[in-house]
């Protein structure tokens, strides 16, 4: 009994109507607890003291490490939705992925530009091929890749489907990929540069760093839904906007 | 399925395409790189694996969008999907006939290279053995992005796009073997046979990808 | 022997373009079906070929020796709109392909790359690339792609388009003999191809926008 309650659940959610009446419930409150954390996060983050060693910019990694965590684990939900469309074939796993695209474009970059940005001061230049910094700047254009892809395909089922191919194919690579960019960085990069291992996370470190990770994943969630929710609407108005162009030019519809 | 290989080679040699000018981009690729760098023989012969490999990668990626799209556009594709070969096999007999067409030429094209880069032996020697055991996982890893350019109006340039980021690990370890070859302390052997490994790693993946593509871009 | 088709709906895009299409067709049976341009001939041909993948309903193969689970596609020869030959290779090269690549299914044997030339009228020839040929003799050339392999069913899409009357007797004299020696038939037309006992399915095209999903 409890399982099959589950199963309807599940399919329930699965239908995109009921999909828009959830998302409507819940939208609110995840914007709200979001705000509130973020506005929790972001206190204990300037009022914590800076480190001893790098000062004030160590509090660029409360935004930098959870974007990206966030840019890894949105490819992994574009990854299970990939297979939600090969499998199912389920047209919400279609939204889903393309939705989770361009979301995780943009923590990606934030990742990239606040590593940057503590890059600077610490090794004294913007960019260095760290083996970390190079293997999130290839997902970050297998990223723009994806969206180019869903762009320039008309039909959006068409579309999602060899996206989908194509994320599971990355996200098979993607360990390939970082394994070798490990390897190429140890052989070109020997420890002349100032690596930073990290200050040594304690309690006072842990804590805003903790809370800014949950704002951030719940921040991705609540994008990701109201970018599904906008997307289905988008395609509910095509659709309507397909019957309209196909009635004009025929004579009172017949069933067939 | 030899039927299949036979009929694609013969197509890469007779419609004056894929080989040649494969082979001819590749070589003016490197040739234009002494231009750009000076003509600082220690210079070239230092970078030479690596303009060598990423010459090699170009050239593989210039004709890839076309693997299934000529077969697309008369309907053959049509009667390859139909048949009861399993699609992967077709999709690798297919990879297969791409490589021997495109990929091998530029493997013998290489040493040529390797003299106008002033490579020494054994490193000529090495960059055309890891080309010969690297480039058929190109192949393989392009054949998605070419039956993803099946579905795309105007696919060519995107395709690129696509899979350059997933063959990075082939052209690392592909340039680090070339280098460890001439260099003494790093040995050959290691970052050779993780080549093999993503060679044969991407012969699976990549069919089964690129026949999932197809299979799902059908119209 | 027998080829099943159940409630197949398919769509093109947003657009469901036939929904709830049944038939049965035996030994030495056909179906044509009629329709304007873009009613849904084609999309119903390719979803029966196993190309297009069906919204709703199935595709089936039933016969003696056929294995359970077989896709209906392989008991099948599609000559679409395109001719599936390459220009670059000759007529002799192109249908030994296609005989090696399709071999014979069961029940039936292929003819010769010589002899289906010949029964399509064009023996001489086929030592010319493909290219060479004009589009009347390209069509007729792809038609004996279907004679070099055996296949139970024939899927044709417009098999006379580009072709002179003459040539269509031909055609349509070889479509007799497959259905006389037990094949099934299923053909898109604009011209009615002569054939006596064909079953007639009107196509009407557009039935509606999958607005149920959205």
């Amino acid at each position: 009994m409890p399982e099959s309650l589950a199963i309807t659940k599940f399919s329930d959610l699965a239908n995109p109507t009921r999909f828009l009446g959830l998302a409507a419930r819940i939208l609110p409150w995840m914007a709200g607890i979001t705000a509130i954390l973020f506005a929790l996060g972001l206190y204990l983050t300037f009022s914590s003291e800076g480190d001893y060693q790098q000062g004030m910019t160590v509090r660029i990694m409360y935004v930098h490490v959870p974007a990206a965590w966030l840019s890894m684990m949105c490819y992994s939900v574009m990854a299970v939705s990939a297979i939600g469309t090969l499998v199912w074939r389920h047209p919400l796993a279609d939204v889903s992925h393309k939705t989770a695209a361009p979301i995780g474009a943009a923590f990606t970059l934030i990742a990239l530009a606040t590593g940057s940005l503590w890059g600077k001061p610490m090794w004294g230049t913007w960019w260095v091929w760290d083996a970390r910094l190079t293997s999130v700047f290839v997902l970050f254009l297998m990223y723009l890749g994806l969206i180019a892809l869903n762009r320039a395909m008309d039909d959006p089922g068409k579309a999602a489907r060899v996206s989908a191919v194509l994320i599971l194919v990355g996200f098979v690579n993607i360990p390939i990929i970082k394994f070798s960019v490990d390897w190429w960085n140890t052989l070109h990069q020997p420890a002349s540069v100032i690596r930073v291992d990290g200050p040594t996370i304690d309690k006072e470190f842990l804590w805003p760093l903790l809370i800014m990770a949950i704002a951030f994943t719940l921040l991705f969630f609540t994008l990701h839904i109201a970018a599904m929710r906008n997307e289905i609407w988008r395609r509910r108005v095509s659709a309507q906007r397909r019957m309209a162009a196909r009635m004009a030019g025929q004579t009172p519809a017949k069933e067939a | 399925m030899t039927a299949l290989l036979l009929r694609d080679l013969k197509l890469s040699i007779r419609s004056g395409g894929g080989a040649l000018i494969g082979v001819l981009f590749f070589m003016t690729v490197v040739a234009v790189i002494p231009f750009g760098v000076g003509p600082d023989l220690n210079l070239l012969s230092r970078i030479g694996p690596a303009i060598v490999w990423i010459g090699a990668l170009l050239s593989a990626l210039l004709g890839l969008d076309r693997m299934f799209q000529t077969d697309r556009e008369d309907g053959s594709l049509d009667l390859l999907l139909m048949q009861e070969h399993p699609l992967v096999l077709t999709v690798l007999i297919k990879c297969l006939a791409h490589w021997l067409g495109n990929g091998l030429p530029l493997v013998i094209a290489s040493p040529l290279l390797g003299l106008f880069m002033n490579m020494s032996e054994v490193a000529i020697g090495a960059t055309m053995l890891t080309l010969l055991v690297g480039t058929p996982a190109l192949t393989f890893i392009g054949a998605v992005g070419a039956a993803v350019a099946v579905a795309l109006p105007r696919g060519g340039l995107l395709v690129s796009i696509l899979v350059l980021p997933l063959a990075i690990p082939v052209l690392i370890f592909g340039v680090s073997a070339s280098y460890a070859a001439v260099e003494d302390p790093a040995p050959f052997m290691p970052p050779f046979l993780i080549l093999v490994a993503i060679t044969m790693f991407f012969a699976v993946i990549g069919p089964i990808g690129a026949a999932l593509a197809l299979r799902n871009t059908a119209d | 022997m027998r080829l099943t088709a159940e409630n197949l709906s398919a769509r093109r895009g947003e657009d469901l373009i036939f929904k709830d299409i049944s038939f049965t067709l035996g030994a030495g049976e056909s179906l044509v079906l009629t329709g304007r341009n873009g009613s849904g001939k084609s999309t119903l041909l390719r979803t029966v070929a196993g190309l297009l993948r069906p919204e709703t309903g199935r595709v089936a193969w039933t016969s003696d020796g056929a294995e359970a689970g077989m896709r209906a596609a392989e008991a099948c020869h599609y000559l679409g709109h395109r001719n599936a030959m390459k220009a670059e290779l000759s007529v002799s090269e192109n249908l030994a392909f296609w005989k090696d690549c399709f071999g014979d299914f069961s029940g039936g044997r292929g003819i010769s790359v010589g002899e289906a030339a010949e029964s399509v009228g064009l023996g001489g020839i086929t030592h010319l690339p493909f290219g060479y040929l004009s589009a009347g003799q390209q069509r007729r050339m792809a038609f004996a792609k279907l004679l070099v392999a055996w296949r139970p069913v024939w899927i044709l899409d417009e098999p006379t388009a580009a072709l002179d009357v003459n040539a269509e007797s031909v055609f349509t004299t070889l479509i007799e003999n497959h259905l006389a020696a037990g094949g099934i038939l299923l053909a898109a037309t604009h011209q009615p191809l002569g054939l006596q006992n064909a079953q007639e399915l009107k196509m009407t095209g557009f039935a509606g926008v999958m607005e149920n999903v959205w």
